[in-house]
């Protein structure tokens, strides 16, 4: 599995070209199922390297404001796990790295194995899990590895050091380093907390990492891609869509565009 | 063994740690501090101390002989955790995690709240002593609740009413956990009920289980012997748990929890979690879960704010499983018909959570006749509802 993904390869392609990847979040059916597909593909076209495509439920307790509201108006238009699969078809289609963020319940009530089965043939090669510590993953990291799907898991600034060894270690493809205390869309100095936690993580891990949570410009971009592999943006994606009704799609590739800028700069 | 609780955090397949990585420290922080505080004799001397000059414990046991007339003749024991101090079992378990609090050096305190029970209670000993305290409470239940909203802003406490999903109970506890994953250095989320992630089901019933083992023995010194069955309403599961705990040992009494069914389970606008729902993972715990074919949460439908939440505690699922508790539903109207009685025929005005256990034993005594002895945790009292119960009636205020 690792070293053969699209993941794993955009990584050693972006150490080669020294610049961190841009891992790019928006949500299945947001704002609908057409338009949803439209705008995850200008994310890419704005130079987005990987995708992760957020199931939306219902009880989002990692979220801020921005991504809440995206998640209900997806669910009030209907989004469903059999029309995220087909989202997931057509983005992997486009050969773009493709993930799926995720809260626990969901991949539960679907059955675990069904679930891996599923969007592992639809082209996923990841699945993101914020609620689901590794205590608890044990079933899951076991149906991930048989279907060559990554596990990967969110570290964040509280995990002490013995905890960081364990969690790293059940991760692949990436380790996902929460730059803050806090819930998506939050505004911080990312970097400095962020820098600390990516410099931990080195020390018990060579897996590569992405920093996720607050990063929403060019400039922040720019900075977290000093020291971290992967740049992870989300709410400044949703965003745009929220404020550009009209023409999200252009909206979108131009934050994206912006970003892709940023994780070149280091 | 009955309960396996304390392997991991686990009842039978239900419990657990659903949660972000950025509360596992806090959760290993609070778990080690409570299982210290309750092998330390200054520990349990201050709670003791307070249960006894501030909440008012032990309560008192009313055997109410006209309410009984209404349950088949069976005789009908009250455990009266009404008249605690602010009204309801609530600040059992609030003064003993404030004790944590304190042990662990917090100074801020949140805490959800849907009947504004344990809002009120965590206002309360936020105000004793001298924590920052803010509630979170669904725009709906701060409606419904105003008289507590008032209540938690005189204590000196902050609502913030949230406005997302159902804008109920569950919400506010999506709210107060978002800000815990940000604040969680310095602050403490006092959570309300025997939900959420471990450790927070045991510390809940641990500071609950005072009401069993105090009924146990009023019962028997009244009686000389066990009640037939012991009965609590369900929201998330504390009062229930609280009176059952100490019985779950005794195989002849039969514990029932009565949940909330709303407009009746059929359909479809109920609270009824274990009677109609499925297993699931919700607010960090795997339990009974009112759930769709995606794994979406189903807002649920009651008369009382305090019961009306999808999900309910993992050790009253896996007691439902066990076989060794039951669990029945009770409308919106059966519960005012129950409330209605024990106003009037006994002059105690319950809270409406409360009136669903009551009417729960207006059908059990029919069924085990006038030589039953029905044991009922008598939660709260009715004050907050008093605007929705004249509602309800039609009486003009
Ligand atoms: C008086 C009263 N009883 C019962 C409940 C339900 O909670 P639990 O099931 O945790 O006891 C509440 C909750 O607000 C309440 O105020």
């Amino acid at each position: 599995m690792a070293g053969q993904s699209k993941l794993s390869e955009l990584f050693i392609k972006c150490k080669s070209e020294n610049r961190a990847a841009l891992i790019g979040y928006l949500p299945a059916g947001f704002p609908n199922q057409s338009d949803s597909i439209k705008i995850i593909k200008a994310m890419i076209e704005g130079g987005v390297d990987a995708v992760e495509i957020g199931f939306p439920y219902s009880d989002p307790v990692m979220d801020g404001p921005v991504i809440q509201e995206a998640a209900e108006v997806a669910r009030n238009n209907g989004i469903t796990m059999a029309k995220t699969l087909e989202i997931v078809k057509e983005i992997s289609g486009t050969g773009v790295p493709t993930l799926l963020m995720t809260y626990w319940n969901p991949i539960e009530k679907y059955g675990p194995a069904k679930f891996a089965h599923d969007f592992s043939d639809s082209g996923m090669e990841g699945v993101i899990t914020p609620d689901l510590p590794i205590e608890e993953a044990g079933v899951w990291l076991a149906t991930a590895k048989e279907n060559s799907i990554h596990s990967i898991f969110v570290v964040a600034p509280s995990t002490g050091d013995g905890r960081l060894k364990d969690v790293t270690s059940n991760c692949s493809g990436f380790i996902y380093a929460a730059s803050s205390m806090g819930v998506t869309g939050t505004q911080t100095n990312v970097a400095n907390t962020a820098s600390i936690l990516v410099e931990r993580v080195r020390n018990v891990s060579g897996t590569p990492v992405a920093v996720g949570l607050g990063v929403s410009n060019r400039a922040q971009a720019s900075e977290v891609a000093k020291f971290a592999d992967g740049v992870i943006v989300g709410s400044a994606f949703v965003k745009a869509v929220l404020q550009n009704p009209s023409d999200p799609a252009t909206a979108v590739r131009k934050v994206a565009e912006e970003l892709a800028l940023g994780v070149r700069e280091r | 063994m009955l309960t396996d609780q304390d392997i991991a955090g686990k009842f039978g397949q239900f419990g657990g740690r659903f949660v972000p990585e950025a509360l596992i420290g806090a959760l290993d922080e609070l778990e080690r501090t409570h299982n210290e505080a309750m092998s330390d004799p200054v520990f349990l001397s201050e709670l003791a101390h307070l249960n006894a000059t501030y909440v008012g414990r032990p309560s008192i046991l009313t055997d109410a002989k006209n309410f009984s007339k209404h349950c088949g003749g069976a005789q009908i024991l009250l455990k009266r955790e009404d008249l605690n101090h602010t009204g309801s079992h609530k600040i059992n378990n609030v003064i003993g995690q404030a004790l944590l609090t304190k042990r662990m050096g917090k100074k801020r305190v949140i805490a959800e709240t849907g009947a504004g029970q344990h809002g009120v209670a965590t206002a309360t000993a936020a105000a004793l002593m001298g924590f920052e305290c803010v509630v979170y409470m669904g725009e709906e239940d701060v409606r419904r609740q105003s008289l507590n909203v008032a209540r938690m802003k005189l204590l000196g406490a902050q609502v913030v009413p949230v406005t997302s999903g159902s804008r109920t109970l569950k919400d506010a506890i999506n709210e107060a956990m978002r800000d815990w994953v940000t604040n969680v250095a310095d602050t403490h989320y006092l959570l309300g009920t025997v939900a959420g992630p471990h450790p927070f089901p045991t510390i809940v019933r641990d500071f609950h289980s005072v009401i069993g083992n105090e009924a146990r023995e009023q019962v028997l010194a009244l009686n000389g012997k066990l009640p037939d069955a012991v009965l609590a309403c369900i929201g998330g599961g504390s009062n229930a748990i609280g009176i059952f705990n100490r019985f779950i040992g005794d195989a002849g009494v039969r514990l029932i929890g009565l949940e909330a069914g709303g407009d009746g389970i059929e359909t479809g606008r109920h609270a009824s979690t274990i009677s109609g729902g499925t297993v699931g993972v919700l607010h960090g715990t795997r339990t009974y879960v009112l759930q769709d074919e995606n794994g979406q949460t189903v807002e649920s439908h009651s008369i009382s704010a305090g019961l009306d939440y999808p999900g309910v505690g993992p050790e009253h699922a896996h007691l439902h499983d066990l076989g060794r508790a039951e669990y029945r539903s009770v409308t919106d109207a059966q519960a005012m018909e129950a409330f209605a009685l024990l106003s009037r025929e006994e002059g105690i005005i319950p809270a409406i959570e409360t009136a669903h256990a009551l009417y729960g034993a207006m059908v059990l005594g029919k069924e085990l006749g006038p030589d039953a002895t029905i044991l009922i945790n008598l939660s709260g009292r009715g004050d907050k509802d008093v605007q929705t119960a004249a509602t309800w009636f039609g009486i003009e205020l």
